[in-house]
């Protein structure tokens, strides 16, 4: 078996399916602890049943976020031991940094907030939230100024072979990571508002505890509002990094064969099959240059001439990523920005005017819509992490020379096909918790389910789903 | 000293950290389908260590994230080398993590049985499997001058391993039980007790075979100093101690002691590992050191800054969130969240 293609397959299923729940739990935590807050100044019943109602979606969301970030953990080293031998002086430290004062914060506190809500004052209760919600924002921080290292090395020296730190504040400002960490944290809140959105929707459309959902879509437009925002203009500017940082990746993703000046942007390019030529090539001209470089002329390097470029530099080899992944993955990502920033105009409409009865069909359609922020994170990171390739850390280390040279073809098999299994078995669970919970409605998180309400053998009252405490 | 011996002593101190802390809720969760009879006390089990599972686990997360960051090799080395019993490990602790809030979300028997299985496996997984690698760090396993591990996954399960696998799984399951007859009632209390006052002979006699065997098997006699004279003694005497306090009936005493006996048994293994990280039983030249697998004096440095001005933190307020949590559970189900 491949050891390489093993083991890019594993890193990529796992790291996937941990991102599935991580930008839901950036935005829901926020979300959770400012109804929680409301709560707590107001005293209105309501923004309590909603911190239950929601911040048990949340726990579950969490629950499998946390679990499977463990793996990314351990999987550098196993899989990628040498990349980790290679990159430890620099890439270890942002991953002891996060465990040390984000994740022990997120971990602990959460437990006190499952646990506390009859040992805290309402004020404790909802500022530890407020821990849980920010340090899982700064987790996400480090994790992607580790990452930003792996497209756009800086703030280091190659010495003993290996590449050396020599400056931390180089590494902590890394325009990759200026520009990534608030792209996926408003990646997050858009996730977050479109799942709000969604559930209350089916349950308005059922006028369901009206008041209780439409309170709730109220803070969701506004996360929905600054969320599609804030994800469009950093994407913007990520995308005008790339000119400059990772040119491979942008001519790769755009489809230009050739050097560029004015650089046309692509619509639709569909390659022959051996990929020399376009069947079908529909640009508009110009407007590649004025997104990347603000006017309407400047070069775009063709993926033909980097070929060229980057042998001469690097030796023989493909330096040019899959334009399929890249183009397709940046044009879903693209559409759904734009499909979700109109529906968040068209769901402010809607409340302010108080249309909810005249747009039932919006309603209908906006549970479905969950999904499309989940498709737009997964594209966002596969346009990402496959556009760096052959490189694992960009024109420093190939894949090849980064993979673990003790692990066998056969061991590898062994663990992607466990964690096939073992994931495949917990979205099954995690998807079936999440539907009951939010086709329920705030009542199942009110209130302990009545029918175990029956003494047992020892007189005591047997327990109940939720206990009296949450 | 160097900042290369303090980041071995700091990376030591999260292990044992991690397996007093994790230890016990490990051997809670071992412990879970043989001590709850129903659902109730399975509940009421799970509850005491349900605010704080979570947190434990984080002290391995950042072992890990410090041998990384500190021996970029080690973490290389160690990683790749033992992939399978660590993708095992793994497999465990996410089962483990998801069971214990997904259990309580549905009413259905069948379903708490899986997740209460789940707990289990995952608690038993780690249990076995992490002695078995840590022992072998000390014993030596075959790594070649380029720092590969050139064993196979059976190499691991030689004899001194697997005696530390029985030694520590037997010892995880006492400080479970300890632990558990300082949060519970009745008769969960009384039968935790009952396996304390059973299991504290056994786990003291093993744990003696244990570092006497780790003085015959390693280069120890080598290579005595204070602490891998120390640490071995003081852990048996926190064994022989924790056995009067079981007959005394002061329970709290017990699990600090069970708290100690572990710290201290890991501390033996650190101590006769320093200064290497692995022995290579090939050619002890070939041993990964503090020397040859650290990382650069700057990222050490910035490292210790760091952990200096946190890890204080994180003592603080996990220390407070125990406090919180400071009462036993009488088994109400309105005192139970899970």
């Amino acid at each position: 078996m491949d050891v390489l293609l093993l083991a890019r397959l594993q890193f990529a299923i796992t790291i996937i399916y941990h991102f599935f729940f991580v930008p839901l739990t950036l935005g829901l935590s926020l979300v959770v602890s400012i109804f929680e807050t409301i709560y707590v100044r107001t005293g209105n019943e309501t923004y309590r049943r909603m911190t239950k109602f929601w911040g048990k979606l949340f726990l579950i969301n969490f629950a499998i976020g946390v679990v499977t970030g463990i793996v990314q953990e351990f999987q550098f080293g196993m899989s990628w031991s040498e990349y980790s031998r290679y990159v430890g002086d620099i890439f270890g430290a942002p991953l002891a940094i996060e465990a040390l004062v984000a994740f022990f914060i997120e971990s602990t506190f959460l437990g006190v907030w499952v646990f506390g809500w009859d040992k805290l004052s309402k004020t404790q209760h909802a500022a530890v939230m407020w821990l849980v919600a920010l340090s899982s924002t700064v987790s996400a921080m480090w994790i992607l100024i580790a990452n930003a290292f792996m497209q756009h090395p800086v703030g280091y020296a190659i010495n003993n072979g290996r590449a050396e730190l020599t400056n931390f504040t180089q590494v902590l400002t890394n325009r990759v990571f200026l520009t990534h960490f608030p792209h996926v944290f408003s990646a997050g809140l858009t996730t977050a508002a479109f799942f709000i959105l969604g559930i209350s929707a089916y349950h308005l459309v059922r006028n369901h505890e009206p008041d209780f959902f439409k309170k709730s879509i109220r803070i969701a437009i506004i996360f929905g509002l600054v969320g599609t925002l804030m994800v469009g203009f950093f994407g913007h500017l990520q995308g005008q990094l790339l000119a400059r940082i990772q040119p491979t990746k942008l001519a790769a993703m755009e489809a230009v064969r050739r050097n560029e000046d004015p650089g046309n942007l692509s619509l639709l390019t569909i390659p022959s099959r051996d990929g020399k030529t376009d069947i079908i090539d529909i640009q508009i001209p110009r407007l590649l240059s004025f997104m990347l470089f603000n006017r309407f002329t400047g070069e775009v390097q063709g993926m033909t001439e980097l070929q060229a470029e980057y042998e001469q530099r690097y030796g023989p080899g493909d330096y040019i990523p899959s334009v399929f992944l890249t183009y397709w993955s940046f044009r879903a990502m693209v559409g759904i920005g734009l499909l979700l920033f109109t529906a968040v105009l068209l769901a402010i409409y809607i409340d302010i005017k108080n249309l909810y009865g005249k747009f039932s069909w919006f309603l209908k359609l906006l549970p479905w819509m969950i999904v499309l922020p989940y498709i737009a994170n997964t594209t966002g990171w596969i346009l990402t992490e496959v556009g760096r390739f052959p490189w694992v850390v960009y024109g420093l280390l190939t894949l090849q020379a980064g993979v673990s040279r003790s692990v066998t073809g056969g061991m590898f098999l062994t663990s992607l096909i466990g964690f096939i299994l073992v994931y495949g078995l917990l979205i099954a669970a995690t998807l079936y918790l999440m539907f009951k919970f939010s086709k329920a409605g705030p009542e199942l998180t009110d209130v302990p389910p009545p029918e175990e309400d029956i003494p047992n053998l020892l007189g005591e009252r047997p327990g109940t789903a939720e206990g009296g405490s949450q | 000293m160097t900042l290369n011996t303090l980041w071995f002593i700091f990376i030591g101190l999260l292990y044992c950290g991690f397996f007093i802390l994790e230890g016990f809720d490990f051997g809670v969760g071992i412990l879970l389908p043989f001590l709850g009879k129903n659902d109730l006390q399975r509940r009421t089990i799970i509850n005491t260590i349900g605010p704080h599972w979570d947190g434990n686990e984080v002290w391995l997360l950042t072992a890990g994230g410090a041998t990384f960051a500190a021996f970029p090799d080690w973490y290389a080395t160690l990683f790749s080398g033992f992939y399978l019993p660590l993708f095992l490990v793994l497999v465990g602790l996410i089962v483990r993590g998801v069971a214990f809030e997904f259990r309580g979300k549905d009413d259905n028997p069948r379903w708490r049985q899986l997740w209460d299985w789940c707990i289990f496996a995952g608690s038993l997984l780690p249990t076995i499997l992490l002695p078995i690698a840590f022992a072998n760090l000390v014993r030596g396993i075959p790594i070649d001058a380029d720092m590969q591990y050139v064993g196979g996954f059976f190499n691991l399960l030689n004899p001194y391993a697997l005696l530390a696998c029985l030694a520590v799984s037997l010892l995880v399951v006492l400080h479970g039980a300890s632990f558990l007859s300082l949060k519970t009632t009745g008769e969960i209390e009384a039968k935790v007790k009952e396996l304390v006052r059973f299991l504290w002979l056994l786990v003291t006699l093993l744990l003696a075979i244990f570092m006497v065997t780790s003085f015959i098997v390693t280069d120890a006699p080598e290579r005595l100093n204070v602490l891998t004279v120390l640490f071995p003694v003081a852990g048996i005497t926190a064994m022989t101690a924790a056995g009067g306090f079981v007959r005394q009936e002061r329970f709290g005493r017990v699990f600090a002691m069970t708290c100690l006996a572990v710290g201290l048994l890991f501390g033996t293994i650190f101590s006769l590992l320093y200064p290497r990280l692995i022995v290579s039983s090939l050619n002890p030249e070939w041993s990964l050191t503090i020397m040859n697998s650290a990382s650069s004096p700057y990222t050490l440095k910035l490292m210790t800054i760091i952990t200096l001005v946190f890890l204080p933190v994180v003592l603080i307020y996990q220390g407070w969130s125990y406090w919180v949590f400071r009462k036993r559970l009488t088994g109400e189900p309105e005192s139970l969240t899970y």
